[in-house]
């Protein structure tokens, strides 16, 4: 439409005004503008909700951050104290190097292992239904039970892992014993509760048109050639929200390492991450001022990675919408 | 000839694969059912004992009588119903607003969105617990289950990229035709969403079912517990009961298994996409 009516206005026929009039009434008539209030009020559950359930508390939790509220005392307002304290704070910054290790390795290979999974679990062979059960299983056993099934298996001494390992001759290590090994158990761990992020790719492959590897074939392709330029192109999208959420939940990283650990981080704490002291602080200490102080920083922290995930992602998602 | 010799091969190198995988994943939830059967000398012996000798059934019945089992199983059921129907309605209409429809705000509201993901639980946790005591609702069932009808980022989020793949001209279509903007969403976008709205209702069903932290702040009196509640007390009180334990965790896995096996045949129709055929 724009297109014709540049044209025209170069020819400086003496249509152009008419046409542009059309235009402005169709402009008026057309959908856009009931979609204003339709597109608020189709929002507006989650509009209350974002005020009552997350704005409120927030803000509340900024407040509590510049104070020394506990549960026990109102508290007084500091300043900044909490987070000056926080940047000298030896154990606030091994907790950073901790999580920071674990999203640096565990959402790279979250999203390889997830979207390979995905690829064989969308084969077309028969019993799929069972499969695809299997692979979800862990993410369907209770925490308190898994963690106590890990550490039954890691024990150095007599579990089932360092026994595989010394039957071919390999000594294994210490595990969760061991401050070099206790974090790469852990990857270990939450890659096997990836259950949950392989659906979501399974969704997306779903979705992809037979049409395209119909054509495809027709042009001799290849499973390579299948794989890079049509089912991987077509899954960023969901790629793109796996990534994004396994970004967050590895910055949150608590429920596993702290019923392993029974809260104390061990070995050398090397397995306190972030939110556990914020949680040790908060709830333990009682120092909500200064876990809350922690929480807008991991806040932060999180929220720039994600925009710079966001600003990329025009690069490289695309969506069969548009 | 060679092609279907070709295909054969390739179907059963597939059945390899995932069976050796399927094994590595299996492993937890097979020990937990051993674990569940076995006499409590039994479960930490080395080498470990895959197939409990005698298998102790009674597991199950002395669990059930250790804590009100039925009244924790009721309990779990209700809240779990209530926040899955609650999310399931609430969701997937504001990520189509969210996708589908213009208005000012929108892509900054959406970003707010994104970002309150990113905030631990933990940050809101007492600010909120505050908030529903002013409402007089701590120490009732509400807190688990109203905020689920107002949203819930991480659902809104999925959706919405699902939302995002479906044509705008099929909308364009229905308009012309006269139809309403509900009726659009209703009878034409969402149910070609289906097999997403079904994976949000199974992941809010999931996250309900074993929710931990929430029971444990607002249900203060102990006929309201739910089963993950109940899990603990085998913990607590006289040492560590893990047979019985390991015996309601298997009874609160069982109806998820059952309820993912069959749900899962709707992502596979998750074609009926089509409307981009």
């Amino acid at each position: 439409m724009k297109g014709n009516i540049q044209l025209a206005e170069n020819k400086n026929s003496p249509k152009t005004e008419s046409i542009n009039q059309i235009n402005i009434t169709a402009k008026k008539r057309l959908p856009n503008g009931g979609q204003y209030k339709t597109g608020i009020l189709f929002a507006s559950p989650w509009i209350i909700g974002l005020l009552v359930f997350y704005a409120i508390p927030l803000f509340s939790s900024i407040y509590f951050s510049f104070t020394t509220y506990s549960i026990l005392q109102p508290g007084e307002f500091i300043g900044l104290q909490n987070y000056k304290d926080l940047l000298k704070d030896q154990l606030f910054w091994k907790s950073v190097y901790n999580t920071v290790y674990f999203a640096v390795f565990y959402v790279p290979l979250g999203i390889i292992f997830g979207v390979a999974l995905a690829m064989m679990l969308n084969m077309k062979v028969k019993g799929m239904a069972v499969y695809r059960t299997i692979f979800f299983l862990p993410t369907l056993v209770p925490h308190v039970a898994l963690a106590v099934l890990w550490m039954w298996l890691l024990n150095p001494g007599f579990g089932l892992v360092n026994g595989i390992l010394s039957t071919i001759g390999i000594e294994g290590p210490s595990w969760l014993g061991s401050e070099t090994w206790s974090k790469p158990s852990l990857i270990l761990m939450s890659l096997w509760g990836i259950g949950q992020a392989v659906v979501i790719y399974l969704a997306g492959l779903g979705d992809i048109p037979e049409d395209y590897y119909d054509a495809a074939n027709v042009d001799g392709a290849n499973w390579f050639q299948k794989t890079f330029h049509i089912t991987l192109p077509l899954l960023t999208p969901v790629i793109f929200f796996n990534l994004v959420m396994g970004i967050i939940g590895a910055f949150q990283q608590f429920t596993l390492p702290y019923t392993l650990t029974q809260g104390k981080g061990t070995p050398a704490n090397s397995l306190t991450f972030y939110v556990m002291y914020l949680y040790d602080n908060g709830f333990k200490f009682f120092k909500m001022g200064y876990a809350s102080a922690m929480a807008w920083v991991l806040f932060v922290i999180v929220m720039a990675l994600t925009a710079f995930v966001f600003l990329t992602s025009k690069r490289w998602v695309h969506y069969q919408g548009k | 000839m060679d092609a279907a010799r070709k295909k054969k091969v390739s179907v059963f190198s597939a059945h390899i694969v995932l069976i050796i995988a399927s094994f590595f994943f299996m492993i937890p939830f097979i020990w937990m059912v051993s674990t569940s059967l076995k006499p409590l000398t039994q479960v930490f012996t080395f080498p470990p004992e895959w197939i409990p000798k005698p298998v102790k059934w009674s597991n199950y019945i002395d669990a059930m009588n250790y804590i009100p089992f039925f009244t924790y199983l009721k309990n779990t059921i209700i809240i779990t119903v209530l926040s899955t129907v609650g999310a399931v309605l609430s969701c997937p209409i504001v990520a189509y607003s969210f996708a589908k429809l213009k208005w000012p705000g929108r892509n900054i509201l959406f970003i707010i969105t994104i970002g309150v993901m990113m905030i631990p639980g933990q940050v809101t946790m007492i600010p909120l617990f505050l908030l529903f005591e002013k409402l007089g609702m701590v120490g009732t069932p509400y807190p688990l289950i109203l905020p689920a009808f107002f949203g819930i980022p991480f659902y809104i989020f999925l959706l919405r990229q699902f939302f995002m793949g479906l044509p705008d001209s099929l909308r364009e279509a229905a308009k012309i035709d006269g139809a309403s903007e509900f009726r659009i969403y209703w009878q034409i976008m969402l149910p070609l969403a289906k097999p997403a709205v079904l994976a949000v209702g199974l992941f809010q069903f999931m996250a309900s079912w074993t929710d931990f932290i929430g029971p444990l702040l607002y249900l203060t009196d102990s006929v309201q517990y739910t089963l993950s509640l109940g899990l603990q007390q085998f913990q607590s009180q006289k040492g560590s009961e893990w047979g019985l334990m390991m015996a309601v965790s298997t009874m609160m896995t069982i109806p998820v298994v059952i309820l993912f096996f069959f749900l899962q045949k709707t992502f596979i129709k998750g074609i009926t996409f089509s409307g981009i055929k």
